[in-house]
């Protein structure tokens, strides 16, 4: 399959009263067309910042791009692009859903008008033929009742239903990309599992590539093709679904599976926890940055940071345990050694 | 022993325009002394608000809660206050619920103060007892709560409950807001905490997995209602009503062949609004198994099994 979407070292710093933030710091990877991508990552790892970033939706006063970083869609470099030639590619060829879908919607906007407000501006629509359009989407993202419902504000929608609003506007002009940033965090279980049947189901149907953003390795499992695995700003491990969760490498992903309880983990017996927070990225670790809190740390590791092991074509991971020269170490997720 | 016991107990809300918002509708469950009992449900199924109502935090419509042997609701504020003592409350959200301009051990010490329990520097002693209790520094004891994750923020939130030595502690969901990473953490803190102090626990949560490690018993609600209660164990894997069973069904599985294998029973529409509850049973809208007895009446929590009682037509049928 072809890469619609190639990010090459992108480094992304916040300048604040208190100093640099190096929120993202040398992020590479690809999207193929058709592909769902998942991006796993606890708060502050650049999950977000890294997502927002391919459609140039930082703000410019703050945000420092590095010099070098390139987000290459279908060949052209959208760090360079200019502000109008953005706006044709914001929401007609890559566009996004927030993880609050009560804030990402204009309160004083019927949601039909917000839907068909980018099929009138990217595809020249009437407004007649855009609410026909409106009300085809609203259909598609199972809403009861379109008709009735294409004239409601969204106060009038419980979360789910917003969300699905948020991914009917996203799919409205049939984007070549969509980027869903933790679109089911702020909602119920049963939500959830609805929400991401509809984006799974949607992403086959109209053939868009997807990268999900997200915390939670459990959703992912069933839909994602492939998954990268982000701390402090780094990518710490790439590969497709199963090499992450059947022979995952690296300690923070063994962290994060082993965080889950399972079924037949012993009742209030001690979970597996990680210890201490993820670095301060004002002042980055000179060596890996998960070092600290790392049960398999080892010298090498304070002093120098990992390169990328690539283990198959589609595996990667950023760890010393993977030096020909480091000891043995069991993974504890196959029970093998290294 | 029974430490608590809640008995029909209803919370209606008045929005306004002769509307009436039944958000706790007729819930009975008792909690024994040193046991976790984990309460969840769909964001509006009022776990939240009976947590509270059980704290008299809401005034109770109806119906009555019984603390060791006093009734909370009709009791004389001298008793509540005693009542207060004993009873406390972890909050969901540790960004809101810590005052931004009190010091962390201003904050903790609070209920120390409000009952004149320690003073000088045995207030401090206890501040620093309690911040060592929840894994922070002592020197923690003198800044401001945005000097801290969210996480931290969550065990000063927790010291500031123990700190009047409660024997009961309502956990509204205590760890929703925070990492995955880091919600094993405070897991583990309530656990140790609950063995070393003999504590009880009314552990309201969404994240069904987590509610199954730290629960002796789990209650599921829906809509102001109670629908089953049962050993957790039990409950995870014999679920009797058609709503655990879906609720059960929707926690994402960490494991990519089983989740692309099991197909699970998907859930259609979403939950009603309290303030127009479909009449008799409240899922039978969104129920697959849905009779005509379930739109007339709503079916009581029966025993189905020892301990294990469930509210759904379904099992007069057999």
């Amino acid at each position: 399959m072809e890469k619609i979407l190639e990010v090459r070292d992108l480094g992304i710093s916040f300048h604040t009263y208190a100093g640099e933030v190096e929120a993202v710091r040398g992020v590479s990877f690809y999207l193929k067309r058709g592909e769902l991508l998942a991006v796993v990552g606890e708060s502050g790892c650049g999950k977000t910042v890294t997502s927002k970033s391919i459609m140039k939706l930082l703000p410019d006063s703050t945000v420092e791009i590095k010099k070098g970083s390139e987000v290459r869609f279908e060949g052209r470099d959208i760090i360079k692009l200019g502000e109008r030639e953005l706006e044709k590619v914001r929401g007609k060829e890559i566009s996004m859903i927030f993880q609050d879908p009560m804030t990402s919607l204009n309160p004083t906007m019927k949601i039909g008008d917000q839907i068909g407000e980018s099929l009138m501006i990217h595809k020249k629509l009437s407004r007649r033929e855009a609410r026909k359009k409106t009300l085809e989407m609203l259909a598609m993202v199972n809403i009861p009742d379109p008709e009735e419902r294409i004239d409601s504000y969204p106060h009038e929608f419980s979360g789910g239903m917003r969300q699905r609003v948020m991914i009917a506007i996203a799919l409205s002009c049939e984007p070549k990309i969509l980027i869903a940033d933790e679109p089911t965090t702020a909602l119920d279980v049963t939500i959830q599992a609805q929400i991401m049947k509809l984006i799974k189901n949607l992403q086959k149907k109209m053939g868009t590539s997807v990268i999900l953003v997200t915390h939670d390795l459990g959703v992912v499992a069933g839909s994602a093709d492939r998954v990268q695995v982000m701390y402090a700003g780094k990518v710490v491990e790439r590969g497709t679904t199963d090499e992450i969760y059947y022979n995952p490498k690296h300690p923070y992903t063994w962290a994060l599976l082993k965080s889950v309880p399972g079924a037949g983990s012993q009742k209030k017996s001690e979970l597996y926890s990680l210890k201490g927070t993820p670095p301060d990225l004002m002042n980055p670790p000179k060596g890996c940055p998960f070092a600290a809190r790392c049960d398999y740390c080892m010298s090498v590791c304070i002093e120098r940071e990992p390169e990328e092991t690539v283990s198959s074509g589609t595996h990667g991971v950023r760890c010393w345990l993977q030096h020909p020269m480091s000891p043995e170490v069991k993974n504890p997720i196959t029970g093998g050694v290294r | 022993m029974r430490i608590l016991e809640v008995k029909n107990l209803k919370k209606h809300f008045f929005p306004g325009g002769g509307e009436v918002l039944k958000a706790v509708d007729g819930v009975s469950f008792h909690i024994d002394k040193g046991e976790t009992l984990g309460l969840v449900g769909e964001s509006g199924c009022g776990k939240t608000t009976t947590g509270r109502t059980i704290l008299n935090l809401h005034e109770i419509t109806e119906g009555r809660v019984i603390f060791d042997g006093i009734d909370v609701g009709a009791s004389r504020r001298g008793v509540r206050r005693e009542l207060k003592k004993r009873m406390q409350i972890i909050f969901q959200d540790p960004y809101a619920s810590l005052n931004p301009r009190m010091t962390v051990g201003d904050i903790i010490a609070e209920g120390i103060d409000i009952h004149r329990m320690y003073r000088g520097i045995k207030r401090q002693e206890r501040v620093r007892e309690l911040l060592d209790l929840v894994g922070l520094n002592r020197e923690h004891a003198g800044r401001f709560p945005h000097e801290f994750s969210g996480g931290q923020r969550q065990r000063i939130g927790i010291a500031r409950a123990l700190a009047i030595e409660p024997e009961f502690i309502v956990c509204d969901e205590p760890i929703s807001a925070l990492d995955v990473s880091i919600q094993a953490q405070i897991v583990n803190l309530l656990i140790k905490l609950q063995k070393e102090l003999g504590l009880t626990y009314l552990f309201i949560a969404h994240d069904l997995s987590m509610v199954r490690h730290i629960s002796d018993r789990v209650g599921v609600m829906y809509l102001g209602r109670l629908v089953e209660v049962a050993e957790s164990e039990e409950l995870y894997e014999k679920p009797n009503h058609p709503y655990t069973q879906v609720l059960l069904g929707s926690i994402p599985v960490p494991d990519p062949k089983t989740a692309r294998e099991h197909e699970n029973i998907e859930i259609t529409g979403e939950i009603p609004s309290s303030l127009c509850p479909p009449s008799g049973c409240p899922f039978r809208t969104r129920c697959r198994y849905a009779m005509e007895i379930c739109s007339v009446q709503n079916p009581p929590l029966k025993e189905v099994t020892k301990g294990h009682y469930s509210a759904c037509h379904l099992n007069d049928k057999k």
